[in-house]
């Protein structure tokens, strides 16, 4: 794979012997590692090898127990005022989409914008159907989460994270909760967003998505990553066991 | 939140069945359903007559009407009763411009509501009661002139600020936020004006009858609402010592009656203020209503809060929203909407439970019932008068279970 033009070397996540407990449940067992500006990272490996954990701990849903972490120059600590600041700087799309299924579509996307950027409530909507637009639903603007698809849905929560305008986005496994068919219109907003040059973290099993759009894959197994590598010698030539199973498994179906 | 495809809606078969067959199919099916259904019919027939005998030809009615203005207003000077309309009045301001800028529902339910005053402005029961007394001297015309304009000038006032109001206030949207302000200042200003200050005080020792039951309901409605909310996120809240407080609270409350913490508002804890200082008769009664159904409202809130999947407040977290904002904007609309149906539920038998402050010794309602049968003239009459205010009770408890259900169904509850 090609180099990514738009990595820089500016770090902008800085992750110091990350741990993290669930009370007695060793979770993450130290994670160190530094993710540049414009970066695209896909992290992938078994269930229950916190991923997601990992990817919670960076906008601080969950909290880690030891070690530090650097979001952006701001280092995660209980500071609430720290916590909501690097939360407007780093979007979240989820699994599950959690789409707020009492407002409509737009008002999900301008909720964030004006209540926490204080943007008025007109340049917000304005916003909100120019990123619309940007996902193609600008149709489903005026309805609500539940009549629209599971594909669209997560359309809107990708707006909904990029109307922040935040540094940093993190992906969930987002296309997981997909009928088959919708998978690809969410991949091909993501694919434009990476290639925008936003800095991307994303749990994904998607090895198709990872081979052209990453520059970097991590393979977590039991609370470390095992091993990272960019796309191309990482699915080609892994090192480890674990790794050439995992892949094998994967790409089998 | 479940992934939810969108799925084309058929409509089922129509099955809808003229009255007659429906008659057959569900009561006269069979010959036992056939003598079930001749049985009850019989049984309804008995008991419409019993019922219906009784309230034309045996029920003494002369009560209600002999003793309306003290059931309405209970000891209330009628020299002052023009500081009800004004309270009424502002209402109607409040209700026209509410109905201006929310339209929907609270339009519909406003032109209910001054549709009924309309009726009331209109039927000239006065003029009825002369016709009987004194039909010679009757100018109707002038009369009714008079009536409407002149006996009727503050509910005719009141209609027409509505209608002004409502003209004026049309798509201003803005203005919902002074309109909310406004019904909360509703509260203090009712008070303020029904007691009147300086020389032309009416004690409240003088509130009584449905005016004193509107007061205490509606006072204890609207403030136990945002405390039973508190509370319930109190109970669930991280911090220990907010936890513990708001969970020891609920649990307390709950497990004592009503009637106690009447009482010890109004009998013990007097004991235990010094000196001069008096708390209000009345003002302690809506506080221990309102004390006793914050409880009971957390807990109905609490249901609804526990049916919010934790990746709503996620979500809401990571836009960056501070938890208030959380629990304004995402968690709150939603569980409350769930619980719409315990929400007013808890309302109603508030409502009804301030018929309890009359065994403390306050003339609401029920202690102006008791009070009318309590005089030598009524003596016996009973069934009339507690028929009368029970039919009170239903009205307002009924219209309060309507407007819940409409509000249910505008908001769409188990759609969006
Ligand atoms: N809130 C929680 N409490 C306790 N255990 C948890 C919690 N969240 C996740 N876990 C556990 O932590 C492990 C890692 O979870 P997760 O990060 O979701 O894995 P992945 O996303 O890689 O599938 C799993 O074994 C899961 O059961
Ligand atoms: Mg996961």
């Amino acid at each position: 794979m090609t180099e990514n033009e738009n990595t820089t070397n500016d770090p902008i996540i800085i992750c110091e012997d990350v741990h993290k407990w669930f009370d007695d449940f060793h979770v993450l067992k130290g994670i160190t590692t530094t993710f540049k500006k414009g970066e695209r990272a896909v992290i992938c490996g078994p269930s229950g090898s916190g991923k997601s954990t990992f990817i919670r701990t960076i906008n601080r849903l969950e909290e880690h127990q030891r070690g530090t972490i650097i979001v952006d120059g701001i280092e995660l600590s209980n500071d609430l005022r720290n916590i909501n600041l690097i939360r407007q700087e780093v979007g979240m799309v989820f699994q599950q989409f959690n789409l707020f299924p009492h407002l409509t579509n737009i008002k999900n996307i301008t909720l964030g914008p004006i209540q926490v950027r204080k943007m008025p409530k007109k340049a917000a909507e304005e916003a909100a159907l120019a990123l619309l637009v940007r996902m193609g639903i600008e149709d489903q603007a005026y309805k609500y989460p539940a009549e629209i698809s599971g594909g669209q849905q997560q359309r809107v929560a990708i707006a909904r994270a990029l109307a922040m305008e935040p540094k940093i986005m993190l992906f969930d496994e987002p296309t997981s909760a997909l009928d088959p068919e919708m998978i690809s219109e969410v991949l091909d907003v993501m694919r434009e967003l990476a290639h925008s040059g936003m800095t991307m973290l994303v749990v994904t099993h998607e090895m198709g998505f990872a081979r052209e759009v990453a520059d970097r894959v991590m393979f977590f197994d039991e609370g470390v990553v095992i091993e990272e590598a960019a796309p191309a010698d990482f699915f080609d030539n892994p090192q480890h066991e674990r790794t050439k199973l995992f892949i094998s498994q994967t790409l089998q179906h | 939140m479940e992934n939810l495809a969108i799925t084309q809606e058929v409509k089922p078969p129509n099955t809808s069945k003229s009255p007659l067959k429906w008659l057959q199919d569900n009561l006269f099916n069979t010959w036992y359903n056939t003598i079930l259904t001749c049985l009850a019919l019989v049984f309804l027939f008995l008991v419409f007559r019993g019922v219906l005998t009784w309230v034309f030809t045996q029920a003494n009615w002369k009560v209600v009407p002999a003793n309306l203005q003290i059931l309405m207003i209970g000891p209330y000077s009628i020299e002052q009763v023009w500081r009800i309309w004004i309270v009424l009045d502002t209402l109607l301001v409040l209700l026209g411009l509410s109905a201006a800028v929310w339209k929907g529902l609270v339009l519909r339910i406003s032109t209910v509501i001054a549709s009924i005053g309309l009726i009331f402005l209109l039927i000239p029961l006065d003029l009825v009661k002369k016709i009987e007394t004194d039909p010679a001297t009757l100018e109707f015309n002038l009369n009714i002139v008079y009536l409407i304009f002149f006996k009727r000038r503050w509910l005719l006032g009141g209609l027409v600020l509505f209608g002004i109001t409502f003209f004026l206030g049309r798509d201003r949207n803005s203005l919902r936020r002074w309109v909310i302000g406004g019904w909360i200042l509703s509260f203090p200003w009712t008070m303020i004006v029904l007691h009147g200050f300086g020389e032309n005080t009416i004690s409240t020792t003088n509130w009584g009858g449905l005016l004193l039951t509107l007061i205490l309901a509606a006072v204890g409605i609207a403030a136990c609402f945002p405390l039973g909310v508190l509370l319930a996120l109190g109970r669930r809240s991280q911090l220990p010592a907010i936890k513990w407080v708001s969970t020891i609270y609920i649990e307390t409350i709950r497990g004592v009656p009503l009637i106690t913490i009447l009482f010890m508002g109004s009998i013990i804890l007097p004991i235990f203020i010094p000196g001069d200082f008096q708390l209000d008769k009345v003002i302690r009664a809506m506080i221990a209503l309102t004390l006793f159904s914050a409880a009971y409202m957390a807990e109905n809130v609490r249901g609804g809060l526990q049916a919010i999947p934790q990746g709503q407040v996620e979500a809401a977290q990571a836009v960056g929203l501070t938890y208030p904002k959380t629990m304004l904007f995402i968690v709150l609309p939603q569980a409350l909407r769930a619980v719409i149906p315990a929400i007013v539920g808890q309302f109603i038998s508030l409502f009804k439970d301030t018929s309890l402050v009359s065994i403390v010794g306050l003339l609401d309602l029920l202690g102006i019932a008791k009070s009318i049968l309590g005089n030598p003239k009524w003596q016996g009459l009973y069934v009339e008068v507690y028929i009368f205010i029970a039919l009170i009770y239903f009205i307002f408890t009924f219209a309060m279970s309507f407007v819940s259900r409409k509000i249910e169904a505008d908001l769409g509850v188990g759609k969006h």
